[in-house]
């Protein structure tokens, strides 16, 4: 009788849980997903992993990883990608 | 309560059921509320697994014999937590712990992954409840732990060589890691799915994938301890189906978590993380499938296990849907950037990821070929341990290798005189332990001296980094030395703490060449008052004694153990005999040297009744490395997994920086 009982309330209280968007929300003025815009976020990723980059080579090279020719070498290219890609996100923003 | 167990897991299965219809209709039609209901049912799902769960540890408590399950795994004289650990010491207990710990995993990741976005979290939610689906549908209907008898007297007991702590820890850890994997697996099935392949299914599940990894390499070490003190043949792995089982996975799952940086830092090996992820998933299936299914023991056994035809169809389907949605998807994963050098820090990791895979798909054609082999001509035919052993030399020194070359390297490029400079004090170190190796007689196995070389390569290496990176950070304003290297760790968490893991892995390493390659074995049949040597000890045989445990008669073999002239004090190697189970078992007697890390290792083989003793005797050369490797393991996966302040706030700037399109 017990275990009937625990059982049925498991049942109700799964049952409101589930039922529960519906209850808060009977006439939501949007039911929509949301999804974030692909260009901008392929954008912004494409941002944060050039100043990563830069960072990362930065430190590399404080730490003698890259040697300096090597750093010359691909400092100036990463700075430029990263300017590049700071100007097309403020431009997709904008 | 069995009537609760039951009905918790018929709630179980319909909410699971929910959430992948009512999920995969909200995502399709991008409704957001169906889309939350759908996953409310994945977290009540849980909660309604875990009732279950509750009231299987409880009978198992109480030793309530009228569960079939609890009268065949304990019995009234078992201890309580030997009798707890019943729960995962069947097939049904088995079943119903995958599907807690998934409901469990899979409601946390998708409640702490909803900042990822909406649009790809209702696509996770019904392939987790796909694969919840059929784990509640095996424990309704084929394989229940609540069915019911007329309890008997007293229940069958558990097999003596499970009565140990280690296995207590081993399944649930191997458990988390199985189950962990889906995870990752359902994220990047749920991004294709949704057709977004950025990444956001990556972030999402970066450490979901790492405390898999994390506890599938954990379990795998508390099961070696566990077969190297229980089992005890003298050793802690034997390229057994079932250990093979959960390396396949963690070694897929290994190479995950490095292509993935890649993908991460240059935006390259899309397509190839995918291939991994899933590849890592249907591994832990696959192994799941190995250990429940009773194939190992042949085709026959199968045939009759009540899952084994389940669990291949649902391989066959989460390996079709895997494969339709990757090529289906491929264009959309196809990198702009492309590997600027051979020479460079994500051409090692390319480089390992194919070493570990090819080890993965060597070590699964080892455990494949028996079962084919007995499917094809009818007759078993098994790989022994020398077929692994090769792979594992062939594939297992390269990575050992690129474990030092790696960190030294580049992203990009790197010139030769840069490489020079990097490589010169790792090298040298190296050099030097070799010569030491060689003046101390490690020559006696070329492998183990060439492998001792290169592991002492790559922790000069790691060593190498530490203090280079500890030293930027001191000339970049750091009050003092302890800060510097704090820093240091607090700001590249995933670098610094991979490079411990790479640490535990070559202490590992080192331990297992040390206890295998330069091991002694002695074997000897000594009566009350002889003597026996194994390298530098001497063990006298003085008496043979009997004693009764709380639930095993134990016969142990006392001996005196000498140095030189130190004494060492008594080891008891013997047998217990469990009256109730109507078992025996070998106990093995282990004396560890802390400080060199050896260990004495003695089998008392046959025990007659006269006294008369058949020992067998292992001195085993830093065997106990691996076990610290397993405590430095573990440090730095806690290191990596440490939740870090500033990238996420740098995430949640990119999300608010992306606004919604609906």
């Amino acid at each position: 009788m017990i275990a009937l009982a625990l059982g049925a309330l498991l049942a109700a209280l799964c049952v409101v849980w589930v039922a529960l968007p519906f209850l808060r929300e009977p006439e939501p003025a949007d039911d929509t997903l949301a999804a974030p815009g692909a260009r901008r976020l392929a954008l912004l990723e494409e941002r944060d992993r050039a100043l990563a980059a830069l960072k990362e080579l930065e430190f590399d090279h404080r730490t003698g990883t890259i040697s300096d020719e090597d750093y010359r070498a691909s400092v100036g290219a990463l700075r430029r990608q990263a300017a590049e890609t700071l100007r097309a996100a403020d431009a997709h923003a904008a | 309560m069995p009537e609760l167990g039951r009905a918790a897991l018929v709630a179980a299965l319909g909410l699971a059921i929910y959430a992948l219809l009512a999920g995969g209709l909200a995502a399709h039609r991008r409704k957001r509320r169906l889309a939350r209901s759908a996953q409310n049912a994945l977290v009540a799902a849980f909660v309604a697994t875990a009732v279950a769960a509750i009231v299987l540890v409880a009978a198992l408590a109480r030793r309530d014999f009228s569960f079939v399950y609890v009268a065949q795994l304990t019995s009234s004289d078992l201890p309580l937590p030997y009798a707890l650990s019943a729960f995962w010491g069947g097939q049904e207990g088995s079943l119903l712990l995958w599907l807690l710990v998934l409901t469990g995993l899979g409601a946390a990741a998708v409640v702490t992954g909803r900042r990822v976005g909406e649009d790809v979290i209702a696509w996770v939610v019904p392939v987790i409840a796909g694969v919840a689906t059929f784990f509640a549908l095996l424990v309704v209907a084929v394989e229940s732990p609540f069915a019911t008898q007329v309890a008997p007297a007293e229940g069958a007991g558990m097999t003596p060589s499970l009565q140990n702590p280690y296995m207590v820890a081993h399944p649930p850890l191997l458990y988390l890691g199985y189950v962990g994997l889906t995870i990752p697996w359902a994220f990047a099935m749920g991004a294709l799915l949704a057709r977004r392949v950025d990444e956001r299914w990556i972030v999402a599940t970066r450490r979901w994938t790492l405390l898999a990894w994390g506890f599938l390499g954990l379990g795998q070490l508390v099961g070696a301890k566990w077969a190297y003190e229980e089992v005890g043949w003298g050793g802690y792995f034997a390229w057994d189906p079932v250990e093979n089982a959960a390396l396949m996975p963690w070694l897929a799952a290994t190479a995950f978590l490095h292509s993935v940086m890649i993908q991460e830092k240059r935006g390259m090996l899309r397509a190839w993380n995918v291939v991994l992820v899933v590849l890592a998933f249907s591994l832990s299936i696959f192994g799941t499938f190995l250990t429940r299914s009773g194939i190992l023991n042949s085709i026959h056994a199968f045939a009759e296990s009540p899952i084994g035809a389940w669990f291949l169809t649902f391989i066959t389907l989460v390996v079709a849907f895997s494969l339709y949605l990757f090529f289906s998807r491929l264009p959309l994963l196809r990198s702009k950037t492309r590997l600027e050098s051979l020479v460079s820090r994500e051409a090692t990791f390319l480089y390992n990821n194919l070493l570990l895979v090819a080890l993965s798909l060597t070590v699964l054609w080892g455990v494949l070929f028996p079962i084919l082999s007995e499917a094809v001509r009818g007759e078993q035919r098994t790989i022994g341990p020398g077929y692994y052993n090769f792979f594992l030399q062939s594939f297992g020194l390269p990575l050992l290798l690129l474990m030092g070359i790696g960190p030294l390297i580049a992203w990009r490029r790197a010139s030769l005189r840069a490489l020079r400079r990097t490589f010169a004090w790792p090298m040298g170190a190296a050099l030097a332990a070799g010569v030491a190796l060689l003046a101390l007689g490690a020559g006696s196995s070329p492998l183990g001296l060439v492998a001792y070389t290169f592991a002492a390569f790559v922790l000069g290496s790691i060593v190498h980094e530490f203090v280079r990176g500890t030293s930027a950070r001191k000339a970049l304003g750091a009050a003092s030395w302890p800060s510097a290297f704090g820093q240091l760790v607090s700001h590249n968490r995933r670098r610094y703490g991979g490079y411990v893991v790479h640490a535990a892995i070559v202490l590992l390493a080192i331990g297992v060449i040390g206890s295998s390659l330069y091991q002694t074995v002695r074997e000897e049949e000594l009566r009350p008052g002889q003597a026996m040597t194994a390298g530098p000890y001497t063990l006298a045989y003085s008496s043979l004694e009997r004693r009764q445990a709380a639930n095993a008669e134990e016969l142990r073999a006392v001996l005196v153990v000498s140095r030189g002239d130190r004494d060492l004090g008594t080891i008891e190697p013997g047998k217990n005999r469990y009256p109730v189970e109507q078992q025996n078992s070998n106990e093995v007697a282990i004396r560890s040297d802390p400080l060199t890390g050896e260990d004495l290792f003695v089998i008392a083989d046959q025990i007659d009744e006269d006294g008369t003793v058949y020992f067998k005797v292992f001195v085993k050369p830093l065997v106990n490395l691996i076990w610290l490797a397993g405590v430095v393991f573990v440090l730095g996966t806690l290191i990596t997994l440490w939740p870090d302040a500033r990238e996420a706030r740098r995430l949640a700037a990119r999300s608010a920086l992306a606004p919604s399109e609906t």
